[in-house]
């Protein structure tokens, strides 16, 4: 018995009046929606993902996309998604995957707290006449300071400082691997961090040559399948992360389908060509947190205690605790990764209901390193989710150091978040290692218009901040005082520790 | 908006209340009659060792016995009695102010460097946040706190504050904005040997409340003032740095001029900044804090709150008026204005 097909997810037309035939369209959809025919351009709209390729460089705007063109029976329960899945999975009898974040109605807590501003009693600080300072430094800091007094009475310090990353902007760019991406994509992230003071990730993909002119500005990450790690590797980065889990799918590994490990990426990652690369889903040196605690030493070692050590876990139910662990070994940073984080491909099971946002994850580690009287050091990278500079400074308020963007980065290079990176045939060149495809990717442009990103939320976070009267970001970091939640529930007021609007 | 004023005789010679009283009135436009007070260092000279605590109380009935409890759990009340004060036509009388000469039994706890002062601090943390009608504000050794809503020379004549000397004294004007002119949101604010008054609001404060209460403190008077002097006793007694140091932790210097210093003293600026993030104090602020070794004031790193300097011998005055030093001391001999963020210190010379 057939199960037949499902309705199509996007309906493409054309305007024919408005098409002049450049085959534009043609040319640009990697995933086979137009074919010429008899001179005529025919559509296969089953093919699309929405990607919108076509629809932005077609010059004459003749191409429309409606989504969801034919209705299944309205259910409440029974959505067009779950019966889809439900037919996917009875043909397959397969796990589900899933690219991007989570893509469950969940509500949003960022959009449910607002920001504060001066009025009267106090002055609001303009940004353009008057100094405002998100420099933020990344790492351990000491508990107190200590002195000594010289033989001639002057007062030496005596406290030493663990190397820290300087950031200009408390904002960087999450681990997305040579091989999730492609080098085009990676390489033109690199430019803009460097030109903006700023990190990015690697990703466990290790770091490609072409790449060690922008070291110094690259985090280099050791996950479970210790792609790429080789001391050359690890002395290169501006500081080490070790990746434990990640938001999109937290208990799992990854998995890089062998069509993507071309011989660049195989290279660059250590692993033979066309192979499956399969990150184990716990580091099988952990199975317990003082094993992490003597890896982030032996890193530590490595490297001479020359770079800061990063910890990445997902934001689980448990997550403050884990931090507090993470807090007492020898880490410098712990990053929390939200549900909300990006992935070229996850379960889609997990990715859609697996941890906690990352709004009440950051203010429970917050709280808890308070409680433990750590917080100040030991830094906290929040991710997965920030959309915008008001995301960025309500992070902040809620008690991260610095936040890591992903997707919001990639957008800013073409992605239209239609999900289907897992695929490989990214067209917008960035989920992608086909070389065609690739190379659609200019990488002074799209380092560019990632620049400019970046930039633009600085300058909105110093608005804001000026706005707020705060001059210097480390007074905006854990200050509840300038958040109000709106239409958020008690309890969840309480875990952020936030006041009601009217409070 | 509100008006400070401060004093110190650096040889310890005492000063009577009286000319600060009128320093403080003069600035009459920077309050709204709803809370002002002093603070004296020297003032009880017959007590020389024992901690002066000084309690509002609701009635003396329940809170009382309570704090009487405590404070005999934790050590000897030398001697007590209520602070004596005189009805003033306008200033209602909310509270029953009360002082105790206290000497904590030091043998009792571990692990503390200072015992008698922890033992204090936890004394009036556990009053403030569990006793109901009683308000330690007053708790250091050989100083006091007298302040009330209302005026400042309705506050000082109903405490008489000529009627003590100092070496030192605080004294604060309050236009109360962010919380209520109720008598223990009047400054100066106080915990152990310092004091501390403020004009202005702290933009950071929940940064700064998250990281003394992280540190021990409980925050219990709902302004943003406590947690200066919270953040004074942990940075100054608890890790022993010195004032200028304390001030530039608090109000330090922006990135960009500590990119320019000399590299040994831009490496203690920048470990100094890193180690204390969490303290430093952002917003509109002057502020002047005293122990009995000295006072110091500072504005915040732009300067939005005034700050006047005077100094004449052993005398020095900070004030956020110039006319308030000058009706003080006529015979001022130099007037200045300090730069945002630069620490103005007065020792005591031993």
């Amino acid at each position: 018995m057939s199960l037949g097909s499902v309705p199509l997810k996007y309906k493409i037309s054309i305007d024919r009046d408005q098409c002049m035939k450049c085959m534009r369209c043609v040319d640009n959809c990697s995933y086979g929606v137009y074919r010429i025919e008899d001179d005529k351009i025919l559509i296969d709209s089953r093919r699309c993902t929405a990607c919108h390729r076509c629809i932005s460089m077609c010059p004459r705007d003749a191409i429309s996309l409606k989504e969801k063109p034919v209705d299944y029976r309205s259910h409440p329960l029974w959505t067009a998604q779950a019966r889809e899945d439900i037919i996917n999975q009875a043909r397959t009898g397969k796990i589900i995957l899933a690219g991007m974040g989570n893509a469950m109605d969940y509500p949003i807590i960022f959009d449910r707290l607002v920001l504060d501003a001066c009025q009267v009693t106090n002055p609001s600080i303009d940004p353009l006449r008057e100094p405002m300072e998100l420099r933020t430094y990344l790492g351990k800091k000491p508990a107190k300071l200590e002195f000594t007094k010289s033989d001639k009475g002057d007062i030496e310090l005596k406290t030493e400082l663990s190397p820290n990353l300087k950031l200009d902007t408390p904002l960087m760019i999450g681990h997305m691997s040579y091989g999730a991406i492609s080098l085009n994509a990676q390489l033109s992230l690199a430019k803009a961090v460097a030109k903006t003071g700023t990190f990015m990730g690697t990703g466990e993909g290790g770091m490609h040559e072409s790449l060690y002119p922008y070291q110094s500005n690259m985090i280099v990450q050791v996950a479970s399948g210790r792609f790429g790690v080789d001391i050359n590797y690890l002395e290169r980065g501006a500081a080490i992360e070790i990746k434990i889990g990640q938001g999109a799918k937290p208990g799992i590994g990854g998995h890089l389908p062998g069509e993507k490990v071309c011989s660049d990426v195989s290279c660059t990652r250590m692993i033979p060509l066309g192979s499956d690369a399969i990150s184990p889903a716990p580091h099988h040196d952990i199975y317990s947190i003082e094993d992490l605690a003597q890896l982030v030493r032996s890193l530590k070692e490595a490297t001479e205690w020359k770079k800061p050590i990063f910890v990445k876990i997902a934001a689980v139910h448990n997550v403050a605790a884990i931090a507090a662990g993470i807090a007492r070994s020898s880490a410098d940073a712990v990053v929390i990764d939200g549900f909300r984080g990006g992935t070229g491909a996850a379960p889609k099971v997990f990715r859609d209901n697996v941890g906690i946002p990352i709004e009440a994850a950051i203010a429970a580690v917050d709280k808890k390193l308070n409680d433990q009287g750590i917080r100040n050091e030991v830094s906290v990278i929040a991710s997965g989710g920030i959309r915008n500079s008001a995301d960025l400074a309500k992070s902040i308020a809620l008690g991260a150091d610095a936040v890591y963007i992903g997707t919001a980065s990639l957008i800013a290079l073409g992605c239209r978040v239609c999900g289907n990176c897992y695929r490989g045939l990214c067209p917008w060149g960035i989920a992608t290692q086909q070389p065609d495809l690739v190379n659609r990717i200019d990488t002074d442009v799209g380092s560019q218009h990632v620049a400019n990103l970046i930039h633009a939320w600085t300058l909105e976070l110093s608005e804001l901040m000026g706005a707020a009267g705060i001059n210097s970001i480390e007074s905006l970091r854990g200050n509840r005082e300038r958040l109000r939640g709106y239409m958020l529930d008690e309890g969840m007021l309480k875990v952020l520790n936030v006041d009601p609007v009217g409070a | 908006m509100c008006g400070i004023i401060g004093v110190i005789d650096r040889t310890k010679a005492r000063m009577d209340g009286s000319s600060i009283k009128k320093a403080l009135s003069l600035m009459k436009e920077r309050g709204s009659g709803e809370g002002a007070g002093y603070v004296a260092y020297g003032i009880y000279p017959d007590y020389p060792d024992c901690y002066a605590i000084h309690v509002f109380f609701d009635n003396l009935v329940e809170p009382k016995s309570k704090v009487d409890e405590v404070l005999q759990k934790w050590g000897r009340i030398v001697h007590q009695e209520e602070i004596p004060t005189y009805e003033q036509p306008c200033l209602k009388r909310e509270h029953i102010p009360w002082r105790y000469f206290y000497r904590p039994y030091t043998e009792f706890i571990v692990g503390s460097n200072n015992p008698a002062e922890d033992i204090i601090k936890h004394l009036v943390m556990t009053v403030n946040s569990t006793i109901q009608g009683a308000l330690i504000f007053s708790s250091g050794i050989n100083l006091g706190v007298f302040k009330a809503a209302g005026w400042p020379e309705e506050v000082a004549d109903f405490y008489r504050i000529e009627d003590y000397k100092g070496y030192i004294w605080l004294a604060h004007n309050r236009y109360p904005t962010n919380t209520p002119g109720w008598w223990g949101g009047a400054h100066p604010f106080n915990l152990l040997d310092w004091a501390v008054v403020h004009n202005g609001e702290i933009t950071s404060y929940g940064t700064n409340r998250s990281y003394v209460e992280s540190n021990g403190y409980k925050c219990t008077m709902s302004t943003d003032t406590e947690v200066v002097a919270y953040l004074f006793d942990l940075l100054g007694r608890r890790h022993g740095l010195p004032s200028e140091m304390i001030v530039e932790a608090l109000a330090p210097q922006f990135w960009d001029e500590i990119d320019l210093l000399p590299e040994k003293e831009q490496k203690l600026k920048r470990t100094l900044r890193l180690t204390y993030g969490p303290a430093l104090m952002n917003g509109p602020f002057a502020i002047v804090v005293a122990t009995s070794k000295g006072i110091v004031g500072f504005t915040d790193r732009i300067k939005l709150r005034p700050l006047v300097v005077g100094e004449n011998g052993s005398r020095l005055y900070i004030s956020s008026e110039e006319a308030a030093i000058r009706v003080m001391d006529p015979e001022v001999k130099s007037i200045y204005m300090p730069r945002a963020g630069e620490p103005v210190v007065g020792r005591v010379v031993q």
